[in-house]
């Protein structure tokens, strides 16, 4: 980018921006650790987009994965345990025209921060949600997350997590008013970056389950899978992700119409593979930021219309 | 002792008696759902138009239906005025208006009632087809008649019965029109009064409406043998009338705040009733949020992007905003919080009033969290404690905690008309680039506070954090840090502190007795240093309007007394109870507070009723505490 302070008569879109004008601290997670190409991806993606710095925020909660915003240089909102929807939404009701990306872990968005987590989805409001899924807590050290597999031995559950996990897939989709649901896979970097535009173009609220691996405390879980393509299954549409330079590596594909919810709900309930790509996408849904946009009013109006409000309650 | 009037041809009528009163208190019970509050609220509204000093306060019942014709089921409308200024709820009733004996005997078994108040009592359930009914009533006024109230039973049913079908709906205009005749009120003003709390439903509902009213009026004129006067002053200045929470969210309006987000709770939810009707027109959002924790979440969100945004609660709710509120204080986001106290702990008393919360949103927060909590005294105070919470919420880029309660909330009070000004208002979002090397918080040393740059602003990005950080906001655990960090969030709570004035003395400036209040307990507690100080008791009082950080100059005022007392609707343990020593004594919030932070040895009364202090009790407290003085002084 060149430097609006150097030259500050340049008029906005005469700015662009390369991959530095987005790069903030220097990442602090585990050399290995997925964490990292979401991170790539996303810069990538703001480079795409050309999104200015100043407009966009990151909101993220508590977790390693929710360090992230540290690691950029736009607006960013490190906040609180399982609440980082509740401060997106804050923001983008009161400032519609900024760009805001949500970034969770999975005990931050299926576990303390669920209820938000549901209710999000069904708000709708324009934005992407990013859920970091390790299927562990790897800041607090090993424990057991919702998405813990069954059997999976953790500090918490030392003989192996005694439930199935929870399926963040089936949850959103189940959930009234979805309107995008997307699983992705932070080895596969062209399709994390595919799914994360096809999430950015989205009207509406965009959640995305990335499958990250945590070489600390989850190693070896996703291995498999990372060595044999033929693990996953992609799905594929016209109006899905497009990720052609795929074609090669994943022949496992699923033609899949993101507008069909009902098969998006099978595919996501089936548990014997793993299956990446946009399962629901619907633009037609109610959307609570647009329900809720107040007009414009200037002081002066404000201060007539209370006057207008006291006179009904005068003396 | 009863009688029934029975109506009398107009020749043979005697002229009512008219008793003169400079104040009078009256209440209307019913059933809930009878619309008693409609008809005290209209009255309420009708009399401070008039000229009274009026105060109103709802009666509620805990549940929103609970079985009709029972003594803990009373729902309706206590109003107090006056020829004066009325400050508070005053003591006992005087008049009473009953849609039946049960949520009368409800009353009476509260000590609600003076002993020689009037009552005015429905009496078709003296004739109900239901022996069971019948029975309760000779049984309640075998009970009544023991008293030395005046019963009066009205044949309210029958009457309403002539112009409406359903006389549950109408009786409350009835009663209306029985107290627009006792004391001659101005039936155009009630009117319109009508006209405007039925401003939704059709012109054929607000005719029955009126129509019934005047009912009463007729019935009352043929058959009522007396009349009170109160005289009225046409105000001088323009007033408004309305309740706390109204002032709240008229103040949120004022302040040019334009995002409340709230999870509906008693006492607090019908400031968002108000809001969620006009704050669109006001370019302001109300947003009903999943829980408490998303709603102060959604609050800060809002904030932290531009103009200060509030959230509304009541005690649980603010429970659970605590971890946010620390968030909050740390990444210094500017937020005004109200809490409408009621009684606690837990659910407690939803509909009563309580000051239970202070400590809890002075201290609530694990952590160092200071923050500014500020306590209106009355009406008008819920009205412009909001545009200066907002004010200093941004001056200091901190936490405004606004606490209100139950008793505030449904009381009405006549007040000075706000004149409104543009610099209340919330300033438009200021989106120039940030000065060129300007860090995230820049603390000027003398003051703690640092410039803020919000989303859209060129330059000035960085991430807030609620770790622990630098000017930069880059997050740094070292203990020269924090240490510092920490200091500037202090510093700017004791630069607050220097800017307040040193709270007004009630009374003498010194004397023996000093009683300290704080919020709706004001009204109530100058009456009762008025009536001791007409006694001859050397009491005066002063009334703390912010807690944190405490008004400066009171470790010198308190040692002008020789007695220093809170006086709180808030628990403390009662010297003399058992196992009670002034070692293990649990005292009131405030007194702990000003103990603290004087080094005074005050005292406290504390208690927790369920409902306002009444002047009375308080007036008691004072003989009291000046009769130990004299007793230790002879
Ligand atoms: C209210 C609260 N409870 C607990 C914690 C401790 N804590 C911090 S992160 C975390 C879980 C992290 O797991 P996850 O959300 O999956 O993120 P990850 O570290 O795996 O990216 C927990 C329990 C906290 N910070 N706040
Ligand atoms: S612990 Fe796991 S999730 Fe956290 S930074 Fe290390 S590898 Fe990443
Ligand atoms: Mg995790």
């Amino acid at each position: 980018m060149t430097q609006c302070a150097i030259l500050p008569m340049l008029d906005d879109d005469e700015r662009e921006f390369a991959l530095g004008d987005y790069e903030g601290a220097v990442a602090r997670w585990c050399p290995g650790c997925g964490d990292h190409s979401v991170l790539t991806a996303v810069e990538k993606l703001l480079v795409a987009e050309q999104l200015k710095p100043e407009q966009t925020v990151f909101v993220s909660g508590i977790g390693c994965s929710s360090r992230f915003p540290h690691y950029l240089k736009t607006y960013g909102f490190h906040g609180l345990h399982g609440r980082a929807l509740p401060v997106a939404t804050g923001v983008k009701l009161h400032r519609p025209d900024l760009d805001v990306f949500v970034v969770m872990g999975d005990g931050d968005c299926c576990s303390i921060g669920a209820a938000h987590w549901i209710h999000a989805i069904r708000y709708n409001i324009h934005m992407v949600a990013m859920l970091l899924d390790n299927s562990i807590y790897g800041l607090t050290k090993k424990q057991t997350s919702p998405t813990t597999p069954q059997g999976f031995k953790t500090n918490t559950q030392p003989f192996g997590s005694f439930l199935p996990p929870l399926n963040p897939l089936t949850t959103t989709l189940g959930t009234t008013n979805v309107s995008f649901v997307a699983q992705t896979a932070e080895w596969v970097p062209a399709h994390l970056y595919a799914t994360l535009r096809a999430a950015y173009r989205h009207q509406g609220f965009s959640f995305v389950r990335i499958l990250q691996r945590c070489p600390m405390y989850t190693q070896g879980m996703y291995e498999a899978a990372v060595r044999d393509p033929g693990m996953i299954e992609l799905l594929v549409h016209d109006d899905g992700v497009v990720a052609p330079e795929l074609d090669k590596i994943y022949r496992n594909r699923a033609t899949h119409d993101p507008s069909d919810l009902d098969s998006a709900r099978r595919l996501a309930e089936d548990s014997t593979r793993i299956r990446l790509g946009l399962f629901y996408r619907n633009e037609s849904r109610a959307r609570y930021d647009l329900l809720r946009k107040p007009p414009k009013v200037t002081s002066s109006e404000r201060i007539a219309l209370l006057n207008q409000e006291l006179d009904h309650y005068a003396v | 002792m009863t009688a029934v009037a029975a109506p009398a041809s107009p020749e043979l009528r005697i002229a009512p008696t008219v008793l003169n009163r400079a104040e009078h208190t009256i209440e209307i019970v019913s059933d809930a759902g009878e619309g008693a509050q409609k008809c005290g609220q209209i009255f309420g509204a009708v009399s401070a138009k008039m000229g009274n000093g009026v105060w109103t306060v709802e009666i509620i019942p805990a549940e929103i239906q609970p079985p009709p014709r029972t003594a803990e089921g009373a729902s309706g409308n206590r109003v107090r005025f006056g020829t004066g200024p009325v400050t508070n709820g005053g003591d006992e009733t005087n008049l009473v208006i009953a849609f039946n004996e049960q949520v009368l005997l409800g009353r009476h078994r509260l000590g609600a009632l003076a002993s020689d108040a009037i009552v005015l009592l429905e009496n078709s359930w003296a004739t109900s087809s239901n022996p069971d009914i019948r029975s309760a009533w000779d049984k309640t006024l075998a009970e009544l008649s023991t008293t030395s109230y005046r019963i009066i039973e009205v044949p309210m049913e029958q009457q309403c019965l002539t112009i409406d079908e359903n006389p549950r709906k109408g009786k409350n205009m009835f009663a209306l029109g029985l107290l627009a005749y006792i004391y001659d009120r101005s039936l155009e003003r009630i009117d319109e009064q009508i006209a405007y709390a039925f401003r939704k439903k059709s012109e054929e509902v607000y005719n029955r409406n009126v129509a019934l009213m005047r009912l009463g009026v007729e019935w009352a004129a043929a058959n009522l043998d007396f009349r009170i006067e109160v005289p009225t002053h046409p105000p001088t200045e323009a007033l408004v009338v309305m309740n706390g929470n109204e002032a709240l969210g008229m103040g949120a309006l004022a302040s040019g705040m334009e995002l409340c987000a709230m999870y509906p709770i008693t006492p607090a939810t019908s400031v968002s009733h108000y809001l969620a009707e006009v704050f669109s027109k006001f370019g302001g959002i109300l947003h009903q949020a999943e829980d408490e924790i998303a709603a102060v979440g959604v609050a800060i969100g809002a904030s932290y992007s531009g103009k200060v945004a509030f959230t509304i609660t009541s005690g649980p709710g603010f429970a659970l905003k605590t971890e946010f509120i620390g968030l909050a204080v740390i990444t210094e986001t500017p937020l005004v919080i109200i809490d409408v106290q009621r009684g606690g702990p837990s659910t407690g008393l939803p509909t009563k009033v309580e000051q239970s919360d202070l400590l809890a949103a002075l201290f609530a927060e694990p952590g160092d969290a200071p923050r500014v909590v500020i306590a209106p005294a009355t009406i008008e105070e819920c009205f412009h404690v909001v545009v200066t919470a907002r004010q200093i919420a941004e001056t200091f880029r901190t936490v405004v905690i606004i606490l209100s309660d139950a008793n505030l909330s449904t009381g009405v009070q006549p007040f000075p008309r706000p004149q409104l000004k543009k610099e209340w208002l919330a300033p438009e979002l200021d989106l120039a680039p940030v000065k060129q090397g300007q860090r995230p918080y820049e603390w000027d040393a003398r003051t703690g506070t640092s410039p803020r740059s919000i989303p859209g602003q060129p330059g000035g990005m960085f991430t807030v954090t609620g770790l622990s950080h630098d000017e930069g906001s880059k997050v740094a655990y070292g203990a020269g840090v924090h240490q510092r960090a920490t200091t500037m969030r202090s510093r700017k709570l004791a630069v607050l502190q220097q800017t307040l004035l040193r709270p007004a003395i009630n009374g003498d400036q010194d004397g023996d007795l000093l009683v300290v209040g704080w919020g709706s307990t004001k009204g109530a507690i100058e009456e009762a240093v008025e009536r001791a100080r007409a006694e001859g008791i050397r009491a005066s009082s002063v009334h703390l309007t912010f807690l944190s950080p405490l008004q400066p100059g009171l470790k010198e005022i308190f040692s002008r007394f020789r007695k220093v007392m809170t006086v709180e609707i808030n628990y403390s343990d009662q010297p003399g109870d058992p196992f009670i020593t002034e070692e293990n004594r649990r005292r009131g919030q405030l007194a702990m507070l000003l103990r603290a932070q004087t080094l005074c040895d005050v005292d406290c009364w504390t208690r927790v009723p369920g409902e306002p202090l009444r002047p009375g009790f308080i007036h008691q407290a004072i003989r009291d505490a000046a009769l130990t003085l004299t007793g230790a002084r002879p």
